[in-house]
């Protein structure tokens, strides 16, 4: 009952020896999850925690342990290459937590995925998590319990938050994936919410956005048209002054101004419930879950 | 990063794009020198981080010497949007033929900088997109590929039809791409490109953003800001590694994470208050951090209550209570704290507060109800 992670992810740390790396590497192994591989340059063969195994490369340890997908802590100026690098060493699924990192690295990047068999998340977001099974990133797992709901999220602490509101409600969850805020991210709100769609186990979707672009408008546009399960949403920014202006471009480009009311007008128009703050995820998911 | 018009026009300038000529200066002297060596009639544009500096009386034409002296003593030091103003911009004033718009910007959507070009020019360009799009051609760039010659002149021909502006106007594309890649940059906007009357194009105005995430590998760039033209108390914020912008309410917000902080923003208004300020302490959980943000939002006059709202993941809320007991013990915070504490080593952190007789909620919604109330009370 999950998207993308789950008991057969086999996973490596990039950055496994580092400040961010080891503490959230021991973090994941603390919540069961299949690490198999660290990978550090300059480092391999040591041992992390006494059991996990080192490697200079990717390639090194996807070739030794075979893992399937691999999770970034390193300094934002070497996270493009990091992503390079397990996109060819042949990881499905690679996770950037990495906050900072360039945007017009990002340009260069996306198109190197695109011609290889990869899926990113990321950079600078938390990670995903399916509870009871896997946890790749920083999400808490103290807070998550296993469910029907799958959830969505362009931030980090504000996924807690509405995580906590959900388990406290015996509402648990299939997966949460946080996408990340930065302007270009592997993954999008249409990539995650298709696959929610797709997976019977996943009974109800609630998304969670910020000011900014048109990404939610995009998707809303997605769930009119393609998703039948109960979906329910919020826009973090409602209260935002008109934030930094990007010249003339910014609106020219986007045709929208991103503001938190435009996008609910376009959760509205795709039938999708309207959280105005996040403990009305409770009540609008009861609802719609009867 | 905003990079001032002066600051711009300097890195269009080494990359070959023609402009006027011009200078900056920081007072009226330097201003009347740059005057009387441009010789004619001269602008006098106020060098501030906002729109609308024109309208605010910012920009000002001057006849002479003598004119542009009197024009930057008044301009220089004078407050447009609660940015006061420290250099001004002396430049000829020109005679246009057209202007036209020629903008570069990192576009979501695409994932690749994209052009955005119109011969419908000047300073009303977003109503041109909002009401002819069909004026304004786009065309995404691949990186890997740069811009190439025959998209540079498809571009140019959008502009001109006469050939020494479209050759020209070919040129001055590919240096602004090569300024943007060179440069990190968000954004890259010449506006208004414009022709004079003796044929020439010239970049009459630009506006570059260069992505904050370069900053730590380009310390080139990074000295390129210009903190007095900042907010001063934004500026303390960023030394102290903390994300603050400040706003019009009463009610101080410490939240971690900009997402949750944006939603604690929002509750405060949903329920009737308004937020003083957005103040993201990050993930890490110094108590120095704490500290830092009490000083900074108690700086401000208007702050009738201080709400933190802190849900530990990473950040560890036992440090942001030992932040807050330190901070109230080193100066007298003077307005009441609220505080919501939730997540990672809950029980320590209300052990600490309750310990110095200070309490903390659980509940968000709770805490942000109780801080409106509060402020409202001392209103």
């Amino acid at each position: 009952m999950s998207i993308w992670i789950n008991n057969d992810t086999r996973l490596v740390v990039q950055g496994i020896t580092g400040r961010e790396g080891s503490f959230h590497a021991r973090q994941m192994l603390e919540y069961g999850t299949n690490i198999v591989a660290g990978v550090t340059p300059g480092k391999g063969g040591q041992t992390f925690e006494g059991t996990v195994p080192v490697f200079h490369t990717v390639a090194e340890a996807v070739a030794e342990t075979k893992a399937n997908c691999s999770v970034i802590y390193v300094p934002p100026a070497m996270a493009a290459g990091a992503i390079q690098e397990a996109a060819d060493a042949g990881i499905e699924l690679v996770v950037c937590i990495t906050e900072g990192v360039p945007v017009l690295d990002m340009t260069y990047v996306m198109p190197y995925l695109a011609q290889r068999n990869v899926r990113l998340i990321g950079p600078n977001c938390p990670g995903l998590i399916t509870p009871g099974e896997a946890k790749v990133g920083i999400i808490p797992g103290s807070i998550c319990t296993p469910g029907p709901i799958g959830l969505v999220s362009r931030s980090g602490t504000l996924t807690y938050e509405v995580v906590h509101h959900l388990t406290g409600a015996g509402l648990g969850q299939s997966t949460c994936v946080g996408i990340g805020g930065d302007p270009i991210v592997g993954s999008n709100f249409i990539d995650v919410i298709a696959a929610f769609n797709a997976d019977p186990k996943t009974e109800a979707i609630v998304m969670l956005g910020e000011i900014g672009g048109t990404a939610e408008q995009e998707a809303a546009e997605y769930i009119r048209e393609h998703v039948r399960k109960p979906v329910c949403g919020f826009v973090a920014g409602q209260t935002a002054p008109k934030g930094r202006r990007m010249g003339h471009a910014g609106a020219i480009i986007s045709g929208s101004s991103g503001t938190a009311e435009e996008k609910f007008q376009a959760f509205e128009a795709a039938k999708i419930g309207i959280m105005r703050r996040p403990a009305d995820v409770v009540a609008l998911l009861k609802a719609r879950l009867k | 990063m905003n990079l001032h018009e002066y600051q711009a026009r300097d890195l269009l300038k080494v990359a070959g794009i023609p402009m006027f000529d011009g200078d900056v200066a920081s007072t009226p002297t330097e201003a009347e020198a740059i005057a009387r060596r441009l010789g004619g009639t001269v602008v006098v544009k106020a060098q501030v981080h906002v729109g609308g500096r024109g309208k605010a009386g910012g920009v000002k034409l001057a006849r002479n010497p003598a004119e542009a002296l009197e024009c930057a003593s008044q301009i220089l030091g004078m407050t447009i949007k609660g940015l006061v103003v420290n250099k001004v911009l002396v430049v000829p004033a020109a005679d246009i033929a057209t202007e036209s718009y020629v903008g570069l910007i990192l576009d979501r959507a695409s994932q690749k900088p994209v052009f955005m070009v119109s011969d419908a020019g000047g300073v009303d360009i977003e109503e041109v997109a909002a009401k002819t799009p069909e004026k304004i051609t786009r065309m995404a760039i691949d990186p890997r590929d740069g811009l190439l010659p025959h998209q540079a002149l498809k571009l140019a021909l959008a502009l001109y039809r006469d050939w020494a502006h479209v050759k020209a106007a070919t040129k001055i594309l590919t240096q602004l791409y090569q300024v943007f890649m060179a440069n990190g940059c968000a954004l890259a906007e010449i506006n208004p490109l414009v022709t004079t009357p003796d044929g020439k194009v010239l970049a009459l105005d630009a506006k570059i953003i260069i992505d904050d995430n370069e900053l730590d590998r380009r310390p080139d760039l990074a000295v390129l800001r210009d903190e007095s033209a900042e907010e001063p108390s934004e500026v303390a914020a960023r030394r102290a590694n903390l994300t603050f912008i400040k706003l019009d309410g009463d009610v101080g917000c410490v939240v971690n994470g900009a997402g949750l902080a944006m939603a604690t923003m929002d509750l405060v208004k949903y329920h009737g208050g308004e937020p003083a300020n957005f103040l993201d302490i990050g993930g890490s959980s110094n108590p120095e951090k704490v500290v830092n943000a009490l000083k900074i939002i108690t700086a401000d006059p208007a702050v009738k209550v201080i709400l933190f709202n802190i849900f530990g993941g990473i950040t560890r809320t036992d440090d942001v209570a030992n932040g807050i007991v330190t901070a109230t013990k080193q100066f007298k915070v003077g307005v009441p704290i609220v505080i919501r504490l939730t997540g990672t080593n809950e029980e320590e952190a209300f052990r600490i507060l309750e310990s110095v007789g200070m309490s903390a909620m659980n509940d968000m919604d709770a805490a942000v109800a109780k801080a409106v109330e509060l402020a409202k009370g001392a209103a």
